[in-house]
């Protein structure tokens, strides 16, 4: 039980890891928002379900945490998108790069 | 508190992971990659604070953590808002 409680907790900080590396890599205001948003609520579930496998009985704080992260992350993002798309910033295109 | 190596790795890696967010932060060419950035680095924040309750071993961490979310939440409603306009 130990063991897969920490490769849940290795795996949620692996995505969180990658997720920031996306919002650093990736080229436009869109592509960055969907990247950190996806990537950073897998792993902090993840790192949320290690937490209580090692501590079964945190189990009711851990499930509203990790609700409340699945449920407003998304809806926070989305409507960021949303705003920068109704004020006009430009979407990146292959074509000609650079904003 | 006894950290193994397993705390060192996931503490290394969320580290890294703010310390990316914040080069975001830093180097942003505009407000729009600030907020987004800052939007990332909350989530990782809540991440690393119910993280910390784990290797403190106090549930008391996690009432912080979901207080964290909750207004990183409304910040970022708060700020989409100030940017659309009163539009709607």
């Amino acid at each position: 039980m130990t063991l897969i409680a920490d490769a849940f907790l290795i795996l949620g900080a692996l995505f969180c890891f990658l997720g920031a590396l996306g919002v650093v890599r990736m080229p436009d205001v869109y592509n960055r928002i969907q990247a950190g948003t996806k990537a950073v609520t897998l792993g902090s579930l993840a790192l949320l379900l290690g937490v209580g496998l090692h501590h079964p009985d945190w189990w009711p704080k851990l499930l509203a945490v990790g609700l409340f992260i699945l449920l407003t992350n998304p809806i926070g993002s989305s409507t960021l998108a949303r705003a920068f798309y109704n004020a006009g910033v430009p979407v990146w295109n292959k074509r000609r790069p650079g904003p | 508190m006894n950290m193994g190596t397993v705390d060192l790795i996931v503490l290394a890696l969320l580290g890294a992971a703010s310390a990316l967010a914040l080069l975001r932060l830093w180097i942003g060419p505009r407000s729009p990659d600030r907020i987004v950035a800052t939007d990332t680095l909350a989530v990782i924040a809540t991440a690393m604070i119910v993280f910390l309750a784990l290797l403190f071993d106090s549930p008391l961490y996690l009432d912080v953590a979901l207080l964290y979310g909750v207004l990183a939440f409304v910040g970022v409603i708060a700020l989409a808002r100030a940017i659309e306009g009163n539009r709607t």
